[in-house]
C-alpha cells in the first residue's frame, strides 16, 4: 500500500465544484423551507454536508482495491439490509425505504448505489477478452437486478432506475455486441407494456400519464410538473430573488427543498442561475470523467464512470422533471436537496473518485 | 499477450496488465463526455423555453397562483332615531365568496354539497355574475352568515389542491329591531337584482352589491351605502394569507338620524298589535315624523341580506300584505274624518254661515234617494254637526257646495297628491272632481255624487300619512310643511292655505268637542291635555260597487280612523291611525290616544318645552363605527 500522498494530489477542482452546489443548495433549502415546518432544514443539511467531508475523506483513505475486495462481501449485506428494511424499515410518504429511528434515519438504497458501483466496477475489470459474453452479461444483469427489484418493491422505482445507467455504461465500456444490445432492446420493448401494466403502481402510471400530458390530470400527478414548470418560467432571465419566487414561497411547489429544489431555485435564481448551477455539474462531471481517464487500472476507470454515469443520470431525469422534460419519478438532486442519506452516500462516491485518482501514479 | 489472471494472482502484476488496458476505453469515455454534453444542452433548451422564449406566460400564471382579490366590503351607515338612538345596526359575520380568478365550474357540485346550497341556483348565480361582464377580480358572493361548522369546511379546503376559489369575506351584516319594530319606515336592504341593474336608477351598482330596496334603506341609500374596497392579497397553496399587495379601504357608509323617536314608535307599535291598520305621528309645526307604524309588519331580519329565503314569498303571498306600508301606501275612504274639511271648505267657500243650521231626523233625501245619518241628531249646527259627526249636516253642506271647490279644499290640505314624504311608493289617493270623473270614468259629474261625497265616502281615497298631515296643518292654522322621516333634507317650502284663521278656529273647536264636549271621540280624551279629533268610519266598499251589486264580505268591516292633535293651542303633535276593518272610529280613537298620551308624558319626564333633535357629534354622523346600543336624551 503506497503510504504517502500529497495534499497537493487531493482533487481540489472537485472539492470547489462540490463545495460551490452544495453552497447553492443550502441557499435554497433555506429560501424554500422559510416559516415551514422544516425551516432547520438548512443547518441540518449543512451538518450533513459537513459529515459528508469527513466520509469522503474516509472514501479517499482507504485504498478502492481493498474495497473492491470487499465487494461481493458490501454486495450480501446490502441485500441483507434492504431485506431488512421490510421487516423493521420505516414508512414515510407510503414507501418503505428508511431505516433507523425517527431522528437519525437513513435511506439504505442510497448505498446500495454505492455497493452497486464497487460490484460492477469489480466484476466488468475481472473479466478478460475485448467485448462481453452473453453469459457474463446475463449474470451480471443479475446482480444488479437483484437489489434494483428489491428497492422497485419498496416502492421506490426513482433509485432502482439509477442502477441501469452504472450497469449500462459499465457493459458500454466493457464492450457488447451489437446482437445483445438488439436483443436488449427488443427484450426491452416487449417488456415495458407488461411492466407498465404489471409492476407500476397506479399512482406510477399516473406519473407517466401526467408526463405524458400534464394538463390531463392538473390537479393530481400532473399538478407537480405544471406548478415546476409555472416556476421556472416565472423566474425568466435574472430570477425572482432569494425568498421572493411565489411558486416557492406560496408553496405551489411541491417538496421544493427536496425532489422539486432545481424548480426552485431556477424561479429564484432563474436563467442565469441555472446556466451556473448546470455548469457547475458539468464541470463535476467532467472532473470526474478525467479520473476516470487518469484511472491506474480498468477498475479504477470503471468506479469513475460508473458514479459519473449515475450523477449525469441524476442530473437528466431530476432537472428535465424540474422542466417538463422527465417524467415524475422522485430521485433527488445530488448535492442540492435536502437529505442526509443521499449527499453521505453521494460524498462517499466522490471520495471513491478521489481515491482513485491518488492512486494513479502509483507503481 | 496472454492474459490469463486468475483472482488469486497478485495484485500487483494485475496492475500492471489492467493499467496497460485503461487507455483502451478512451474513445468510449470521449463518448459518454458528448452524451453529457447533450444531456446538458437538453436540459439548457426546456430552461431555455420556459425562462427565455415566453417567460411573461408562466409570471402570469404564477400570478393567478398566488394573488387573489378580497371585497372589502363597506359597512352601511346606522340608523338612529331622533334621540340618537340606533334603530338598525349591524353585526359581524362572515360571507362566502367565489374568487373568479381561479373558479372552476367543475367545484361548483362538491362545494354546493359541502355547504347544502342547491347545486342548480349555484350554477345559475355564477353565469349570471360571469354573464354581466362583472369585473375578473370581482368575486361572488354565495352564503352569508356561515356557521362554524361551514367555516370549517371552507377551511379545510381552500387549498391550492381542492377549492382554491373559497374565500371568506368578513361582512357586516344587517341588523334590524325585533318583531318589526319601524320595518316600514327602515325598510330593508337586499342584493341588486338583474331587473334593477338593467334601470338607469342603479346604473352604478355592480352585481352582488347589496342595497336598500325599500324604505329609508332604499331612500337614502347613497348615504348609508358605503364605498367597498378591496385587497390583493398574495396567498400560499393553502390559501392562507402571506402578504398584502394592496389594500384600498372600504368606506363606511354614514350614519343617518331620522326624526322618529323610539319612545313614541313603541308605544304606536304596541297600541296595533295584532290589528291591522297604520299610525302616523307628526309634528305639524315642522312635519317631522315622530312615529310611523304599519300592521301586520314583517321582520327585515329574515331577508336582510343577499339570498332571501323561502320567507320573502310567504311574505309576498300574504293575503294580508305584511310587506305594504300602509301608512303611505293604504289608500281608503276617510270617512268622517273627512267632516272638518268639509265644514272649513262650507265656510271658506260661503255656502254655509255661522247661523247655518238643520234638522236631522236620522237622514235626507236628496235627488229622490235617501241617504241615512247614523242617528238622530234634532236641530245640529255648525259646532254640533261636527261634534256628533251628523252625517245629515254635512250631506246638506255637501249639497249647497260645486264638487269642485270640494276638491279644491280637499287639494289644499294635501289630499289627491303626494305628501313628497321621503319613503318610496307613497300613494297619492284620490279627490274627486269634474275633471277627474271625465278622466277616469268618461262620464259628467252628478250633482247627487256630492252628498256622499260630503261625509268622505264616494271616490275619496287618502293615506293616513295625508290624514294626519291635513288635520294637522288646519291645526297650526293652515300651513301644511312636507313630511319627513330624515331632517333639513330637500324641504319644499312649507304651503300655506289661504283660509280665514276664524273659520279655521270653528272646525277646531269643533274637533275639541268630539272628544271633550260628549262627540264620538271621547275615548281620546286625556286629562290635563287639550285634544283634539275626529272619527271616522269608513266603507271598504264604495257605494258605486255596492250599487253595481258587489257583495260585502263578512270580514270586509268598515275601517276605524281616528285623527288628533294636542294641545288645542300650539299644538305639537298630530296622530293619525287607520284600523281597518275597526268597524268604528271610536274604536280607533284609543290608540290615537295611547300616543299622545306617551308623547306628553315623555315632555313632562323629560321637563323639557320642545322636543328637538338631539346634537349628535359630527364626527358620529360622518363615519362612525360604534355607537352605543342606547343612549340620549332618554337616560338623562
Amino acid at each position: 500500500m503506497p503510504a504517502h500522498r500529497s495534499i497537493r494530489d487531493f482533487d481540489w477542482l472537485m472539492v470547489i465544484l462540490v463545495c460551490a452546489i452544495c453552497a447553492l443548495g443550502v441557499l435554497q433549502i433555506f429560501s424554500a423551507t422559510r416559516d415551514t415546518r422544516f425551516a432547520e432544514a438548512w443547518w441540518k443539511q449543512a451538518v450533513w454536508i459537513l459529515g459528508g467531508f469527513i466520509a469522503l475523506w474516509i472514501g479517499t483513505l482507504i485504498d478502492y482495491h481493498s474495497l473492491l475486495g470487499q465487494a461481493y462481501v458490501f454486495y450480501g449485506l446490502a441485500i441483507g439490509t434492504l431485506a431488512a428494511t421490510f421487516v423493521i424499515g420505516m414508512t414515510a410518504f407510503g414507501s418503505r425505504r428508511w431505516i433507523g429511528t425517527a431522528a437519525l434515519h437513513l435511506q439504505v438504497s442510497e448505498f446500495v448505489k454505492l455497493v452497486v458501483v464497487l460490484l460492477v466496477a469489480r466484476y466488468l475489470s475481472e473479466l478478460k477478452g475485448e467485448q462481453l459474453e452473453l453469459r457474463d452479461l446475463l449474470k451480471l444483469a443479475g446482480l444488479v437486478g437483484l437489489p434494483m427489484i428489491m428497492v422497485m418493491i419498496q416502492p421506490d422505482l426513482g433509485t432502482a432506475l439509477t442502477f441501469v445507467p452504472i450497469l449500462g455504461v459499465g457493459v458500454f465500456l466493457a464492450g457488447f455486441r451489437w446482437q445483445h444490445a438488439v436483443a436488449i432492446l427488443v427484450l426491452v420493448a416487449v417488456a415495458a407494456p407488461i411492466g407498465y401494466w404489471v409492476v407500476l403502481k397506479d399512482y406510477q402510471r399516473a406519473r407517466v400519464v401526467s408526463f405524458l400530458d400534464p394538463n390531463q390530470d392538473p390537479k393530481g400527478s400532473g399538478y407537480q410538473v405544471i406548478q415546476s414548470k409555472i416556476a421556472v418560467g416565472s423566474g425568466a432571465l435574472w430570477g425572482r430573488g432569494v425568498t421572493k419566487g411565489t411558486q416557492t414561497q406560496g408553496r405551489f411547489l411541491p417538496v421544493s427543498q427536496k425532489d422539486f429544489i432545481f424548480s426552485a431555485f431556477a424561479e429564484e435564481h432563474g436563467f442565469v442561475g441555472v446556466i451556473v448551477a448546470l455548469g457547475l455539474y458539468f464541470l463535476l462531471l467532467m472532473q470526474i470523467v478525467q479520473n476516470a481517464q487518469t484511472a491506474p487500472d480498468k477498475a479504477g476507470m470503471f468506479i469513475c464512470m460508473g458514479i459519473a454515469a449515475l450523477l449525469l443520470f441524476h442530473v437528466l431525469v431530476n432537472v428535465g422533471m424540474v422542466v417538463g422534460r422527465m417524467p415524475v419519478t422522485g430521485i433527488p438532486l445530488p448535492l442540492m436537496s435536502s437529505g442526509g442519506s443521499n449527499i453521505v452516500a453521494m460524498f462517499l462516491m466522490l471520495g471513491l473518485v478521489n481515491n482513485v485518482r491518488l492512486r494513479r501514479f502509483v507503481n | 499477450m496472454k492474459l490469463h489472471l486468475g483472482r488469486e494472482d497478485g495484485k500487483a502484476s494485475a496492475n500492471q496488465l489492467l493499467r496497460d488496458d485503461a487507455k483502451f476505453a478512451a474513445q468510449k469515455i470521449a463518448f459518454f463526455q458528448y452524451l453529457t454534453v447533450a444531456v446538458f444542452l437538453f436540459l439548457i433548451t426546456g430552461f431555455w423555453d420556459l425562462q427565455i422564449r415566453n417567460p411573461e406566460v408562466y409570471q402570469e400564471r404564477a400570478l393567478e397562483n398566488s394573488v387573489k382579490s378580497i371585497p372589502v366590503l363597506a359597512p352601511r351607515g346606522k340608523i338612529l332615531d331622533r334621540d340618537g338612538r340606533v334603530i338598525v345596526d349591524n353585526h359581524d359575520s362572515f360571507g362566502l365568496y367565489l374568487s373568479r380568478e381561479n373558479l372552476k365550474m367543475e367545484h361548483l357540485r362538491p362545494i354546493a354539497e359541502g355547504l347544502n346550497l342547491d347545486y342548480e341556483s349555484l350554477v345559475a348565480r355564477v353565469r349570471r355574475f360571469q354573464t354581466r361582464g362583472a369585473p375578473q377580480y370581482e368575486p361572488i358572493p354565495i352564503k352569508e352568515e356561515l356557521t362554524p361548522g361551514e367555516l370549517a369546511f371552507v377551511d379545510s379546503h381552500k387549498d391550492a389542491n381542492t377549492f382554491p376559489e373559497l374565500e371568506v369575506v368578513h361582512v357586516q351584516h344587517r341588523l334590524y329591531p325585533r318583531d318589526g319594530l319601524a320595518a316600514h319606515v327602515v325598510g330593508y336592504v337586499g342584493e341588486v337584482s338583474e331587473a334593477e341593474l338593467n334601470s338607469p336608477e342603479f346604473a352604478n351598482f355592480h352585481q352582488g352589491d347589496v342595497i336598500g330596496k325599500d324604505g329609508i334603506e332604499r331612500q337614502y341609500n347613497d348615504q348609508l351605502m358605503g364605498v367597498d374596497g378591496q385587497r390583493r392579497v398574495e396567498v400560499d397553496s393553502f390559501g392562507n394569507e402571506r402578504h398584502v399587495l394592496d389594500d384600498k379601504e372600504a368606506i363606511p357608509g354614514k350614519n343617518l338620524q331620522l326624526t322618529i323617536d323610539l319612545d313614541l314608535q313603541a308605544v304606536a307599535e304596541l297600541t296595533l298589535e295584532n290589528r291591522r291598520g297604520a299610525v302616523v305621528a307628526l309634528d305639524p309645526r315642522t312635519g317631522e315624523v315622530l312615529a310611523m307604524v304599519s300592521r301586520p309588519a314583517f321582520d327585515p331580519n329574515l331577508f336582510a341580506g343577499r339570498i332571501r329565503s323561502k320567507d320573502w314569498k310567504d311574505l309576498v303571498d300574504n293575503p294580508a300584505h305584511p310587506l305594504m306600508n300602509r301608512a303611505i301606501q293604504a289608500q281608503q275612504a276617510p270617512g268622517s274624518t273627512f267632516k272638518p274639511i268639509m265644514l272649513l271648505a262650507g265656510l271658506e267657500t260661503g255656502a254655509i254661515d255661522d247661523n247655518f243650521h238643520i234638522t236631522c231626523p236620522g237622514g235626507a233625501t236628496f235627488y229622490g234617494h235617501f241617504y241615512k245619518c247614523w242617528g238622530r241628531h234634532g236641530t245640529v249646527g255648525l259646532h254640533e254637526g261636527l261634534v256628533h259627526s251628523c252625517d245629515t249636516f254635512f250631506y246638506n253642506v255637501g249639497n249647497r257646495m260645486d264638487i269642485d271647490d270640494i276638491a279644491h279644499y280637499a287639494e289644499m290640505v294635501g289630499y289627491g297628491h303626494k305628501t313628497g314624504i321621503d319613503l318610496p311608493h307613497e300613494a297619492e289617493g284620490i279627490v274627486p272632481s269634474r275633471r277627474w270623473k271625465i278622466r277616469t270614468q268618461h262620464e259628467k259629474w252628478f250633482a247627487g255624487e256630492n252628498i256622499s261625497v260630503a261625509i268622505g265616502q264616494g271616490a275619496t281615497t287618502v293615506t293616513p300619512l295625508q290624514m294626519a298631515s291635513a288635520i294637522g296643518g288646519i291645526a297650526i292654522g293652515g300651513m301644511w310643511f312636507q313630511p319627513h322621516l330624515v331632517p333639513e333634507v330637500h324641504l319644499l317650502p312649507a304651503r300655506r292655505g289661504e283660509v280665514n284663521l276664524e273659520n279655521v278656529r270653528k272646525v277646531i273647536d269643533g274637533m275639541y268637542g268630539v272628544v271633550n264636549e260628549g262627540g264620538t271621540g271621547v275615548r281620546a280624551k286625556l286629562p290635563g291635555i287639550d285634544v283634539c279629533g275626529k272619527t271616522g268610519s269608513a266603507q271598504l266598499v264604495s257605494n258605486g260597487a255596492i250599487k253595481a251589486g258587489f257583495k260585502v264580505a263578512a270580514d270586509m268591516k268598515d275601517n276605524a280612523w281616528f285623527v288628533g292633535f294636542a294641545p288645542r293651542d300650539n299644538p305639537e303633535i298630530v296622530v293619525a291611525t287607520l284600523f281597518e276593518n275597526g268597524e268604528h272610529g271610536q274604536l280607533a280613537a284609543p290608540i290615537v290616544r295611547d300616543v299622545l298620551k306617551a308623547y306628553f308624558d315623555k315632555k313632562a319626564r323629560l321637563g323639557q318645552p320642545q322636543p328637538q333633535l338631539a346634537r349628535l357629534p359630527s364626527d358620529l354622523l360622518q363615519a362612525p363605527r360604534r355607537v352605543p346600543a342606547t343612549s340620549g336624551a332618554a337616560n338623562q
